[in-house]
């Protein structure tokens, strides 16, 4: 008799509260608990992605690799969130912000023990895994 | 093909609350209109049903409303995207009408976006965002203009006066629109006084007077062809250009934060189908869900070079005595926002401009007039130009 499949549902591990259980970037959670954030690039073109695709829309190909997000980002811009959407009111108050690392940009938040006060934009900012204390898997934006 | 005209303009109020169902809260912009175009249901050939989802418990509200509103068994069709939704409807109705599919399209936008909590509307709100890989990170429509206000102040010194000029202006025209849903005055002591709610922060730079409020509306527009529209009205509005736009959800897939590029590409669309410039446009309404939004609206339809929207509203250039007027129906600020009536209801006062009906808000006898109406956070774009 045939083994039940196991469903791989690892994405619903992203964020405070995921909205997404299966995608074909679920190895991406699995990179977060091995301390990476990876994007994925197409092997055949060679464009790379941030947040990671399964499919090229340049080639249509869907033979992808992953590659580390790492050294550094520019800050381009930030909110600090004095409300937050249901599920995240344990959070606030928090900043959502974007870095260019020039070949992509990443969308995330800013770590939380970095005071507003001491964030200026083109300031420069690495992306890091963090574990949340719902045991969530997420990437925050730390000082250099 | 001849041209496609505008016939009929109608809203409902815009409220908080709206006391009955989304069938009746549509019926109510439907009658407007109706009674605007001074037809009868069998005149219509189709309609367009514009909202954004997931509001309703109903599934599918285009086919309750085409019962409700008397519109079997004529087809209809629901148009989805989000803010724009309407605006889109109205692109849409164009093309049947002009493809000759249909001679007279009835395009109704609504929302009851009290059918669920506020913090659940947000919640809804920011899952038109990119609900994989920003969600997750709590994300809100007044965030993501925020950063584009952030973006924007850094880039050209644009500043939180400049932001609270816009509310004082569209509170100026709210108080005069009786369908808004916001009537009070707003002074930029308001903004500065710590104790007072308008200066409140909702996700800085932004405060709670630099948001418009969610409210209950319904809004509908009919569209003819030419000759129809020429039989039935006596000052039929010409639909001169159309403009649509799209960009990546994500944030992280755009390259320009001080402007919405959706904007600027549809603007340039629609100009060069009315083969006109911003400098023929006499009245304007835009989409002016955050205030920073109204300034890159000036900048991306060309009203002022990039970084310059603050001087317009600085000399006041906007009012309705101004070069250039904007909004002077009180805009979603005063108004409030019922998604997918807004388009509707933006188009409306655009009409009503260029029938000489605007009362008390008329601008002087103006021709051309032109809608921006944006889905989600500049990830929809529309421009309409409409002339007398």
């Amino acid at each position: 008799m045939a083994m039940k499949k196991e469903t791989d549902d690892r994405f619903k591990k992203f964020g405070t509260v995921s909205f997404t259980a299966i995608t074909k970037t679920n190895d991406f959670i699995g990179h977060l608990e091995n301390g990476k954030v990876m994007g994925t690039r197409c092997r055949d073109c060679g464009l790379e992605f941030f947040p990671p695709r399964a499919d090229c829309f340049h080639c249509f190909s869907s033979h992808m690799e992953w590659f580390e997000v790492s050294g550094t980002g520019k800050l381009i811009t930030y909110s600090q969130l004095e409300f937050g959407p249901v599920g995240f009111e344990d959070d606030l108050p928090y900043a959502i912000a974007i870095l260019d690392y020039e070949d992509f940009k990443v969308f995330g938040r800013i770590a939380g023990d970095i005071p507003e006060d001491e964030i200026t934009l083109g300031m420069e900012m690495e992306t890091k895994v963090t574990r949340l204390p719902n045991n969530q898997l997420s990437y925050v934006f730390q000082k250099v | 093909m001849g041209k496609v005209g505008i016939i009929g303009v109608g809203q409902s109020n815009f409220v908080r609350q709206y006391p009955g169902s989304i069938r009746e809260l549509a019926f109510e912009g439907f009658k407007d209109a109706m009674k605007h175009a001074n037809i009868t249901t069998g005149n219509i050939d189709a309609s367009m049903i514009c909202s954004a989802p997931e509001y309703d418990k109903q599934r599918s509200p285009a086919g309750i409303f085409a019962e409700y509103l008397g519109l079997n068994p004529q087809p209809t069709f629901y148009v989805e995207s989000l803010c724009s939704s309407s605006s889109m409807g109205l692109r849409l109705a164009y093309s049947l009408v002009k493809s000759g599919l249909h001679d007279v399209v009835a395009i109704i936008g609504f929302q009851k976006m009290s059918e669920i909590s506020s913090s659940e509307s947000q919640e809804r709100m920011g899952r038109g965002a990119d609900i994989q890989w920003e969600s997750p990170f709590g994300t809100m429509m007044p965030a993501y203009y925020a950063m584009y206000a952030r973006a924007h102040m850094d880039a050209y010194g644009t500043t939180l006066e400049d932001l609270a000029r816009v509310r004082v202006k569209a509170a100026t025209y709210g108080q005069m629109n009786e369908k808004a849903v916001y009537r009070k005055p707003v002074t930029a002591e308001m903004f500065s006084d710590t104790e007072n709610r308008m200066s409140g922060p909702v996700a800085t730079p932004l405060r709670v007077g630099d948001c418009c409020a969610n409210a209950d509306g319904s809004s509908c527009i009919i569209v003819a062809n030419e000759e129809k529209a020429r039989a039935f009205c006596s000052k039929p509005v010409w639909i001169l250009g159309l403009g649509a736009a799209t960009t990546s959800v994500n944030l992280a897939g755009r390259d320009l934060f001080t402007g919405l590029t959706v904007g600027k590409q549809a603007a340039d669309q629609a100009y060069q189908m009315a083969g006109i410039t911003q400098k023929n446009i006499d009245v304007a309404e835009v989409h002016d869900c955050f205030t920073i939004a109204e300034l890159m609206a000036y900048e991306n339809l060309g009203f002022a070079k990039p970084g310059e929207g603050k001087e317009l509203i600085r000399g006041k250039e906007t009012y309705k005595e101004g070069t250039i007027p904007v909004n002077v129906d009180g805009g979603l600020l005063s108004k409030g926002h019922p998604i997918g009536a807004t388009g509707g209801s933006q188009i409306r006062t655009i009409v009503l401009q260029l029938r000489d009906e605007a009362g008390e808000i008329q601008v002087r006898r103006p021709e051309i007039g032109l809608v921006h109406n944006i889905g989600g956070v500049g990830l929809y774009g529309s421009v309409t130009i409409l002339g007398r």
